[in-house]
Formats: structure tokens, C-alpha cells, sequence
């Protein structure tokens, strides 16, 4: 077991147990405050896997504006406390669909896998080839997804504009 | 160096903890953060088997899901403010307008 994959397992289970307790906590800013470990650790992952603009757009993106929107959103709504007002009354089967599935996931990885297959082998230098790939060979879905961007905005604005005319 | 089924296991712990917060969870909102948690889990696997592959197509999808799961939480956010501005509550089980 290498040192980066000791890493890997201290983060990886920071993620989990972040995770975890964002599905169970009974306070939901707790709730948003743990998804902030969980997308840190996750970018952690991503710099273990050299992958390190992904890293800090996973940082400014999710830790830095789609958890303060979640903390805005739950400002803005009344944010009441506890399990009954936080979880419905299908907890056990909730468990067992998300069980299931966790134990197929494996089954099917642990099975298409080689446990003895070489490690991965990150590429090197990734943010200049993410830019060169990004503005040459994928310039039409960048330029859908900005389009895209500008349509939530103005929808997001739209929807949650008082309507005062008569 | 890492393995990579280790990424995959992380990564299916992380999108059944997401599926659990999903169909368990009252509150929009925290449906929504359960959403966030399975589109981390996607992102996960694809910038592993991009590395694993040589191949930077993966984390480039990763930064394309990434501006959509922003998109989406936009949205989502203010559709749940909506509802909670005419029906003052945002627990999933109880808006059931479109429902007969």
C-alpha cells in the first residue's frame, strides 16, 4: 500500500462519514456545513488523482457558491429541527434501496476489476491540456453549457421575482 | 498511485449515501444536497477513469457536470423558495399539486 493511497483512505473516509451525516443530521445547516467537508475531501481525491484544476474548481464552485446558495435557500425557508420534521416515515425501505444498490455497486466493481491491475498512472500538466482540450475539441458543448448558465440565471431570476404587477 | 477500484468503491459508498438522502429526506433542500452528494459521486469516476486511462475527455465531463449540478441547484433553489412563498411549507410529501 502506497503513501498516496493511505492518504486516499484517511480522505476517503472523511468523505463518507461526511456524507453520512448529511443524510442523517437532525439540523440542517449542520446538514450543509458536513456537504462542505464531504466536497472538500472529495477535492482532496482529486488532487491525490493529479487532477488538480478539477480540484480547485470542485473548492470555488461547490465549497465556495453551491453551498452558500444551500445556506441562502435555507435561510429563506423556515428550517425546522428534528428527525420527524427533517425525514419521512420510509426510512427502512429508503435504507434498504440505498443498501441494495451500494451492495450491487461493489458486487459489479469488484467483479469487473482487477484487484492486481497496475495503479493509476496520472496524467502530468493537467490544466494546460484541460484548456487546450476544453477550447478546441469540446468548444460546442462549452459554448452550450454557457448558454445553458445563462438560462438558469435568467430563469432563477424570473421564478423567484415578486409579482407585483396586477 | 492509486488503486483504482478503490476510487470506484469511495464513489458508490458516496451515490448510495446520496440515494439514501433522497427517498429518505423531507425537506427540499436537503434533497437537493443528497443530489449534490450522487453528481460528486459521477465526478469521481469520471476523473478516475479518465486518469486510469490516459485520457483528459473525463475531466473535462467533470467540469461540463459541474456547471450543470450549479445550474440545477439555481433552479431547484428557487422553485423550492416558490413553493414555500405560496404553500409555506417545503416537505416533498405534502406539495402535491400535480398529483390526482
Amino acid at each position: 500500500m502506497t503513501g498516496a493511497e493511505i492518504a486516499f483512505i484517511i480522505v476517503g473516509v472523511a468523505a463518507v462519514v461526511g456524507a453520512f451525516r448529511v443524510v442523517t443530521a437532525r439540523n440542517v445547516v449542520r446538514a450543509a456545513l458536513y456537504l462542505v467537508v464531504t466536497l472538500s475531501a472529495v477535492a482532496g481525491v482529486y488532487l491525490l488523482l493529479a487532477a488538480e484544476f478539477v480540484a480547485w474548481v470542485q473548492i470555488l464552485i461547490y465549497v465556495g457558491a453551491i453551498v452558500i446558495l444551500f445556506l441562502f435557500g435555507l435561510m429563506l425557508t423556515k428550517a425546522p429541527i428534528g428527525r420527524e420534521a427533517l425525514d419521512n416515515q420510509r426510512r427502512g425501505v429508503a435504507f434498504l434501496v440505498a443498501f441494495a444498490i451500494l451492495g450491487g455497486l461493489v458486487y459489479l466493481i469488484q467483479g469487473a476489476f482487477d484487484w492486481d491491475a497496475p495503479r493509476i498512472d496520472p496524467i502530468e500538466g493537467s490544466v494546460a491540456s484541460v484548456g487546450t482540450s476544453l477550447f478546441s475539441r469540446f468548444v460546442l458543448p462549452f459554448e452550450v453549457i454557457s448558454l445553458l448558465l445563462l438560462a438558469a440565471l435568467i430563469g432563477a431570476i424570473v421564478l423567484s421575482r415578486k409579482e407585483d404587477r396586477p | 498511485m492509486i488503486r483504482l477500484p478503490l476510487v470506484l468503491f469511495l464513489s458508490a459508498a458516496l451515490f448510495s449515501t446520496g440515494v439514501y438522502g433522497v427517498l429518505a429526506r423531507r425537506n427540499a433542500v436537503l434533497v437537493l444536497m443528497s443530489i449534490e452528494l450522487m453528481l460528486n459521486a459521477v465526478n469521481l469516476n469520471l476523473v478516475a477513469f479518465g486518469q486510469a486511462l490516459h485520457d483528459i475527455t473525463g475531466q473535462v465531463f467533470a467540469l461540463f457536470v459541474i456547471t450543470v449540478a450549479a445550474a440545477e441547484v439555481g433552479i431547484g433553489l428557487a422553485i423550492v423558495i416558490l413553493i414555500y412563498r405560496n404553500r409555506e411549507t417545503i416537505n416533498v410529501d405534502e406539495v402535491n399539486l400535480l398529483k390526482w
